[in-house]
């Protein structure tokens, strides 16, 4: 599975979104995410990942396409 | 209608061994929960609630941490969800006392007491968070906080201070989690009779108990009833701070 599909699985399922309602330009703003949400997101997106993101990394993190950007850098 | 089922959940109270900690373990246990009981030096009396719990058949794990330091809080939280796969309800309670008149307290007197009463909540809190919003399931966190941190007491600026920081804080705590169906609350008891009072002189009882409408101290039960209730039935009460102290004029 691709990291598109696989952030995109994850954003689904931790924000109760239709997955085909997401691409690269859909922003949190979009689908309605508040603070929590993101924060609850990036704990799914370190577990699946393993990996840790810093609180300043998460402020540039608008768009689905910028989560899926930061993750393909990471791994 | 009161409903105080708790079967299916799980519920870790910090020093649980004795006080009003031990009576609301028991009482949360007797509810149905699965309990944590955590403790941080007596052994023998945690073990002992665990026994008294297993002997109506509940469910009870016993685990050591000291809560002033994270990665102790951390490892309880683990030992909890790994044992019983879940987590729903964390009551704080562990607390200390190191009286002193401001003019004569020592700095460690001040700092021993904020890491545990303050900080312990902190760390707690901040330990549990990413298991129970993984869960999705909501959840209620009842922190002890006392009558000294609504209304200061003399010869206490430390503990009054750290609880006075409990309240605050649980009041953010709730209008940072209420969105998760999780709530959260303080109690604040007044003049209870536990070892934390036994120390008391018998002229400083004396005054005490002037200063109480119901002419009495109260008992550990009656506080854990509340965090009970707070921890069950009370779906709609969230960053509120309620006195258990027989109306006490401080």
């Amino acid at each position: 599975m691709s990291v598109e599909s696989k952030v995109k699985d994850i954003i689904a399922d931790q924000l109760e979104v239709a997955v085909d309602k997401l691409s690269k330009e859909t922003t949190f703003e979009d689908i309605d995410a508040d603070s929590l949400d993101i924060v609850e997101l990036v704990m799914a997106l370190e577990e699946e990942f393993d990996l840790e993101i810093s609180d300043q990394e998460i402020e540039n993190i608008n768009s689905v396409g910028d989560v899926v950007k930061y993750i393909e850098s990471k791994v | 209608m009161m409903i105080m089922d708790l079967t299916g959940k799980t519920a870790l109270v910090t020093g649980a061994s004795r006080g009003i900690g031990r009576a609301t373990t028991l009482s949360l246990a007797r509810a149905g929960a699965a309990v944590v009981i955590n403790y941080s030096s007596n052994e023998a009396a945690a073990e002992a609630v665990k026994k008294e719990i297993e002997g109506f058949g509940g469910s009870a794990l016993v685990v050591r941490a000291d809560v002033s330091d994270y990665s102790q809080c951390e490892n309880l939280i683990k030992s909890a969800v790994d044992h019983f796969k879940r987590i729903d309800i964390l009551v704080n309670n562990a607390g200390i006392t190191r009286d002193n008149l401001l003019a004569r307290m020592k700095t460690e007197e001040w700092q021993e007491v904020i890491d545990t009463n303050l900080n312990g909540v902190y760390n707690c809190c901040r330990a549990i968070l990413r298991p129970l919003l993984k869960q999705k399931s909501g959840g209620r966190i009842i922190n002890v906080a006392s009558v000294a941190g609504i209304h200061g007491n003399s010869g206490q600026a430390n503990y009054a201070a750290s609880k006075g920081g409990v309240i605050a804080f649980s009041k953010t705590l709730a209008k940072e989690l209420g969105s998760r169906d999780i709530t959260v609350n303080a109690v604040a008891p007044g003049f209870i009779e536990t070892e934390m009072t036994d120390v008391l002189s018998d002229e400083m009882k004396e005054q005490v108990l002037s200063r109480i409408a119901l002419g009495r101290l109260g008992k550990p039960q009656e506080v854990a009833e509340v965090i009970l209730f707070l921890a069950s039935s009370a779906g709609y009460i969230t960053g509120q701070v309620i006195s258990v102290d027989g109306n006490l004029s401080m």
